[in-house]
């Protein structure tokens, strides 16, 4: 069997089973699972740059994609105006000091010559800048989270459309890998990954915490769409004609619809994404990273810039699980900052990079997809099978109850045995790399 | 008065609460370093290790306390502990035969390694869930107080309390322990040699006539026993809760780092430095600020750095400054 006949086949197959899926639960059960396979796609290729390609190994995707949904609000929430009058300028104000006394630290840092004050000057003015900060920003966030804190509490977007944001979702997730790129490339490659942990918690921190910003645990709700409403379009008279000559009534049309809807945007940006991929990978310079990834001591010895390669490289992939987590809070229409789980959004992409092939961007997709179908069907399966394994016990039994019970948290046991799995007896996954 | 005051007010919430969790911090961290020293590779299912060591104290101790034995003042976690190291061991072990083995004959890359740990960190989470749920389970029992607030202040007379928790002392009096024993065994037993020699130089420890297999197996013995400890120590001095251990493994290799990665000795001190770091920028320093100061130079706010919620950030920050300007870590380790 050719490489390209087992591909088509294993695409073929998760089509099946996503269809089956809509034959025998439901059409929108099958769409949602298609949508968010979409952007466990365009994930787990930005993953398949960084350590199929380049061998980078982050293990804080969950904080990109985090920074993804912060766009969103950002860029497509209408701004709100009493909150703006009663602190937004100083808000933005306080940013500037901090960020002007970072940036001073790291000037001085460089030109200060090299004597024993150097280190206590640029501590004092680091202290002195950030209770400069502080004693700013503090009394406008104060006054911003009390103007309406039960339905507003923040300063609102810039009310564009929500499309604008996946870009910018991409760009600020790029801002934060080169700062992680800054300082941990160029070390051991565990390095890296401890650093990029960190900055997903510290972004997730961030996100929960900074009222002002994202309405912390009151999370976003009602962010705009870029697809029509359910409602507009059961009010729309030809829709609805259309709808009933395919034999569909009007609510279950218009639902379909939207979804239909956001797959074919999510299924563009995809192609996109996976076009340029593919043009890099076999690119000279997609051969050079692979050359750096396979033996850098060769590479350097060609005059390869390693550690800029690789921060060009990361700062990529991070920027396309930037893109991803806007199209996902886009698709939930709200941001909820405390359901970003490391779990599920870290380590759940590592599962499809490495099952699908890493080194390999069909690969990755085709993983994002089977991963994530089996992600949404373990706990539905393993209840299933729970309940045939306790049937001959008492319904009322502790040890019944309590296994039903926890059968939700069984989908992390199999995706880890599926993980070690793959590992051990198909380490080049699915698809391998050519 | 006032500076003895003040000096109260910042042990009983900066000083002690930091030692018991810096030495918490510290026998994660020494468990870590001797994967990374040992294995060579940074073990990312060491916080659900230490979960599932503490999983298996809290269901014995239930276990116990159902059939009445208890040891009060002290917690009933304690007679739990060695049967939980020796149930952690075994997994750890099987662990190590039927998924590390195989990688570690091919000699695969240490990157390779890491991932691994990774899947094996998905199933310890899932088996943790799976048996006690993701909720904050309380298992400390026996005497709250080695001496509480209200004591002290009635035996000094002073109007400040000093508060030190049963939790804190038995934190601090077994890490001291188990790691003076550690040292020990590393250092003056047969196989704390040949330990730290493989650690060393693998090819010369082989040439010696070292087993590996022998010295993985200790090793893993030894991070079960650590592992198991340091989790069950923080779960009576805090609570247990799966997905907090899981992010404990951020201020652990921080600790790690900072001290210079498989460099046992700075897994100690790096455990410190996270802690005491953790808890001075997270702490509201008014109180202890109005003793100290002038009555005119007292602070109008709380003078808190940084919110609770930002305690990683402090951890995070303490390893890129490390990363950037001492790799190795403040004790020179093997990294870079």
């Amino acid at each position: 069997m050719s490489e390209l006949l087992k591909t088509y086949l294993l695409f073929a197959f998760v089509a099946f089973l996503i269809i089956i899926t809509g034959v025998i639960q439901s059409w929108n059960a099958a769409l949602f699972i298609l949508n968010m396979g979409l952007i466990s796609a365009v994930m787990s290729l930005g993953v398949n740059l960084q350590w199929g390609i380049a061998g980078l190994l982050n293990v804080g995707i969950m904080g990109f994609v985090a920074l993804g949904g912060l766009a969103t609000v950002l860029i497509s929430m209408p701004p709100l105006t009493d909150a703006w009058a009663a602190g937004g300028p100083r808000i933005i104000l306080g940013l500037g000091i901090g960020g002007i006394t970072i940036a001073c630290a790291i000037l001085m840092f460089q030109k200060l010559p090299n004597t024993k004050w150097r280190f206590p000057v640029i501590a004092i003015f680091i202290v002195f800048g950030f209770v400069l900060y502080r004693s700013v920003l503090r009394p406008a966030v104060i006054a911003v989270e009390a103007v309406n804190p039960a339905a507003e509490g923040y300063l609102g977007g810039l009310g564009l459309p929500v499309i604008m944001a996946w870009p910018v979702g991409g760009l600020m997730a790029a801002g934060a890998a080169w700062i992680i790129g800054k300082t941990a490339l160029g070390l051991r490659s565990d390095y890296l990954a401890i650093a990029t942990l960190g900055i997903s918690e510290i972004i997730i921190a961030i996100l929960k915490n900074e009222d002002w910003m994202t309405r912390g645990v009151k999370n976003v709700v009602g962010i705009p769409r870029p697809v029509p409403y359910e409602i507009d379009l059961q009010a729309n008279e030809t829709f609805v004609e259309r709808a009933a000559s395919f034999g569909l009534d009007p609510t279950t049309a218009s639902t379909l619809f939207v979804k239909i809807a956001y797959a074919g945007l999510f299924g563009l940006v995809l192609f996109i994404l996976v076009w340029l991929s593919q043009r890099a990978l076999n690119s000279p310079w997609g051969r050079m990273m692979r050359a750096i990834r396979d033996n850098e001591i060769a590479a350097q010895a060609m005059g390869k810039d390693i550690k800029a390669r690789h921060l060009q490289i990361f700062i990529l992939g991070s920027a396309v699980c930037g893109v991803a987590g806007a199209m996902m809070t886009t698709l939930d229409a709200q941001l909820t900052p405390g359901a970003y789980q490391p779990l599920r959004f870290t380590f759940l992409i590592w599962v499809m990079v490495i099952v699908g092939g890493s080194g390999n961007n069909l690969g990755a997709i085709l993983g994002g997809f089977l991963v994530w179908f089996l992600w949404v069907q373990v706990e539905p399966i393993g209840y299933w099978l729970v309940d045939l394994i306790t049937a001959p016990m008492d319904p009322e039994s502790p040890v019944r109850l309590h296994l039903l019970d926890s059968v939700a948290q069984m989908r992390l046991l199999t995706m880890g045995l599926f993980l070690l799995l793959m590992l051990r007896f198909y380490p080049r996954g699915m698809i391998p790399e050519k | 008065m006032e500076i003895l005051h003040a000096l109260i007010v910042l042990s009983n919430f900066v000083i002690i609460p930091a030692i018991a969790y810096g030495s918490q911090l510290a026998l994660g961290a020494l468990g870590v370093t001797l994967v990374y020293g040992i294995l060579r590779f940074s073990n990312f299912a060491h916080g659900d290790t230490m979960a599932f060591g503490t999983m298996i104290v809290i269901l014995l101790t239930w276990w116990l306390q159902g059939i009445g034995i208890s040891i009060a003042p002290l917690p009933t976690a304690l007679i739990a502990l060695p049967f939980a190291i020796f149930v952690t061991a075994i997994l750890l072990l099987g662990t190590d035969r039927f998924v590390l083995r195989f990688y570690r004959n091919q000699k695969s890359a240490p990157v390779i390694l890491l991932i691994v740990s990774l899947g094996i960190m998905f199933v310890y989470n899932g088996l943790v869930r799976f048996v006690i749920g993701v909720g904050d389970q309380r298992f400390s029992d026996g005497a709250r107080f080695i001496i509480s607030a209200r004591d002290f202040k009635k035996i000094t007379g002073l109007s400040e309390g000093l508060a030190i928790k049963t939790t804190q002392g038995i934190t601090v009096i077994t890490a001291v322990v188990i790691v003076a024993i550690l040292f020990w065994f590393l250092n003056k037993t047969r196989t704390g040699k040949s330990m730290r020699a493989f650690s060393d130089n693998e090819d010369l420890a082989l040439l010696s006539g070292i087993n590996p297999e022998r010295v993985v197996l200790y090793t893993w013995l030894i991070v079960a026993v650590l592992a198991t400890i340091a989790g069950t120590l923080y779960g009576l001095d805090k609570s247990f809760k799966p997905f907090v251990y899981f992010q404990l493994l951020l201020p652990i290799f921080a600790a790690a780092i900072v001290g210079g990665l498989g460099n046992p000795l700075g897994a100690i001190a790096g455990g410190f430095v996270i802690a005491f770091s953790e808890v001075t920028v997270t702490y509201a320093w008014k109180k202890v600020l109005m003793y100290a100061l002038p009555e005119n130079l007292e602070p109008s706010g709380l003078t808190q750095l940084l919110a609770t919620e930002y305690k990683f950030a402090v951890s995070f920050a303490i390893l890129l400054i490390v990363l950037l300007f001492k790799p190795t870590g403040l004790f020179k380790g093997k990294a870079l």
